[in-house]
């Protein structure tokens, strides 16, 4: 009980209030806290998304609705609050209502596990990492009910492409994500973070990193990966019938979907709330974690409004034919260079507590290990990249012929 | 049985896992018996939770739920008329026997001490955690030989499965 009942709890305990109850209510404070946060971050994240891509497209986005536009996002709520309701009358009634709650609350259950200070956590899971990307494959569900229970071919042929693209994405996701655990020697998220103290994981392991970035940037269904909706040419994708708050759900899953993946990289990989003075105040760690997952989801948003969209085979190809033989080499590289330094006593065992000096041959070991692995990579692409380029300007010439007659 | 919260979770994961059950043999949509079948798996996963092996919780639902359940749903959609089946397996009284049978089977299995015995309760010092798991796969008076069989098991299925889709015609 003791070690369970601290903070708000302990304070209403001596203040004379039952034990059980104050435990209880302790325990529901933090579950809204943790459900309520992300829930309202969205309200802010779309504001942000929209002024950025407005920036990035020579704009200036919202800015009649309160100050600077602020109150944009709560004038859409309400007008998609107030529309109408549609369900198709050949719809799976059931499934196709779930289908939203199920998308968003996919992502909301991530936040469970997100350490936001040392001290300040939902829960501490043993197995922190695979919860995430357990909890995450109720999101690809989410779509297929969606697109199926709809009962518009479109809406299913969207729902089949994005599955396709989910459920590939998820194995160069999976084995990127191995690196910080190996590296941690754990799967508890605070664990993770407290093994950075002497050295982040994005410098032990930089191509882990990128694989990581590239397939959550596809998970969340963003540019160069945007086929789930493809905005700008089609209709829309799996979503096409849903209309009002249903489909405002979707969306704003999508959007914390983007900023849950920059925190989580910022905790994987950047040392999470690890910086100049954060054992002074939670306050200043919490202040940190959210500068580097902000910074991550600033460039994501970034790389959303410069690339153009990759087509659907040329995303499967990029995901088999090269991420996925990259992680399971980057992993077998990474844990075989990781053991041999560690018998070597190059590199601490236990890297909670190591500091900078202790992970500095380590580092060095791996970063070139990295490097080599990186030329190599670049060395194929740029050959396949020539290969390709050989046969498109080959091809034109009949091309140019067809339309000419 | 004392009413605590593991009880209550009990009681919550069987009617997910019966109920899940049910309705995957009831339903006469192909789609939303792989959408039961999901609630089903789901309820297991909740056993695991509270039999304190979390990783086994999430890796069932990360294979079953996430990758098993969809690859059904791609399989279902292929079928023809998804939502209406109108056949029905009429042959109930082997189907009575054998599904006896299995409870059966099962029961004596679970209450007979014939394949090691039934441990009333484990103690929380005995509980394996993820490493204990890990290392028992790896560790060569636990489990490494079976381990390595079922993945080359595996390699071989999925190189046999590449082959055989492989189109002849390049």
């Amino acid at each position: 009980m003791d070690e369970i009942c601290t903070g708000l709890c302990r304070l209403m305990v001596d203040s004379g209030a039952d034990a059980g109850l104050a435990q209880f209510v302790s325990l529901l404070v933090g579950v809204l806290l943790v459900s309520g946060v992300p829930l309202l971050t969205v309200i802010l994240l779309i504001w942000i998304e929209r002024k950025v891509a407005a920036r990035i497209q020579d704009r200036i986005g919202p800015n009649r609705v309160g100050p600077i536009g602020l109150m944009q996002t709560f004038a859409d709520l309400l007008k998609l609050l107030g529309k109408e309701d549609i369900t198709p009358t050949a719809a799976d009634r059931l499934l196709y209502n779930v289908a939203p709650l199920v998308s968003f609350a996919s992502v909301v259950l991530i936040w469970a596990v997100v350490p936001f200070t040392p001290f300040h956590y939902g829960v501490d899971l043993e197995i922190g990492v695979l919860f995430f990307v357990a909890v995450a494959s109720f999101g690809t569900l989410a779509i297929m009910v969606a697109g199926w229970a709809s009962n518009n071919k479109y809406a299913l042929l969207g729902a089949f492409r994005v599955v396709s693209l989910l459920v590939s994405y998820e194995v160069p996701l999976v084995f990127a994500l191995l690196a910080p655990v190996m590296l941690a020697g754990s799967m508890s998220m605070l664990d993770i973070v407290n093994a950075q103290s002497g050295m982040w994981f994005v410098v032990l392991s930089p191509l882990a990193f990128v694989i990581f970035y590239v397939s959550s940037q596809a998970e969340t269904g963003r540019a160069p990966f945007d086929l789930i909706e493809a905005e700008s040419e089609l209709v829309a994708g799996f979503n096409i019938e849903y209309s009002g708050m249903k489909f405002g759900m979707f969306f704003a899953a999508e959007f914390l979907h983007v900023f849950t993946n920059g925190i989580l990289m910022a905790l994987l990989f950047f040392g999470g709330w690890m910086g100049p003075l954060y054992y002074e105040s939670p306050l200043i760690a919490f202040a940190w974690l959210g500068a580097k997952g902000g910074i991550i989801y600033l460039t994501t948003l970034w790389l959303r409004n410069t690339v153009p969209r990759l087509r659907i085979d040329q995303i499967m190809a990029f995901n088999w034919k090269c991420l996925v033989p990259l992680s399971i080499a980057n992993i077998v590289l990474v844990s075989l260079a990781l053991k041999v330094l560690q018998e070597l006593d190059m590199a601490p065992r236990q890297l909670i507590g190591a500091s900078l000096v202790d992970m500095l041959p380590a580092t060095i070991v791996l970063l070139i290990i990295n490097g080599a692995l990186t030329i190599y990579l670049l060395g194929i692409l740029r050959r396949r990249g020539k290969d390709a380029r050989r046969e498109a300007q080959a091809a034109p010439v009949q091309f140019a012929r067809a339309s000419a007659d | 049985m004392e009413l605590n919260a593991i009880s209550i979770g009990f009681v919550v994961f069987t009617i997910f896992t019966l109920g899940g059950g049910i309705g995957v043999v009831t339903t006469r949509n192909l789609f939303r018996g792989t959408i039961w079948l999901m609630v089903s798996l789901f309820g297991v996963a909740g056993y695991f939770v509270l039999l304190s092996a979390p990783f086994l919780a999430a890796v069932q639902i990360l294979v079953y739920i996430g990758a098993i359940a969809i690859l059904i749903t791609f399989a279902v959609m292929l079928t023809r008329s998804v939502t209406r089946i109108k056949t029905r397996y009429i042959r109930l009284v082997p189907s009575l026997i054998a599904s006896l049978a299995l409870f059966l089977i099962l029961l004596l299995g679970v209450t007979v001490p014939i394949f090691g015995g039934v441990s009333p309760e484990l103690a929380p010092e005995t509980v394996a955690s993820t490493r204990d798991l890990g290392a028992a796969l790896v560790d060569e008076n636990g489990y490494v030989v079976p381990f390595l069989l079922a993945s080359v098991l595996l390699t071989g299925a999925m190189i046999g499965a590449i082959f055989i889709a492989r189109d002849d015609t390049d």
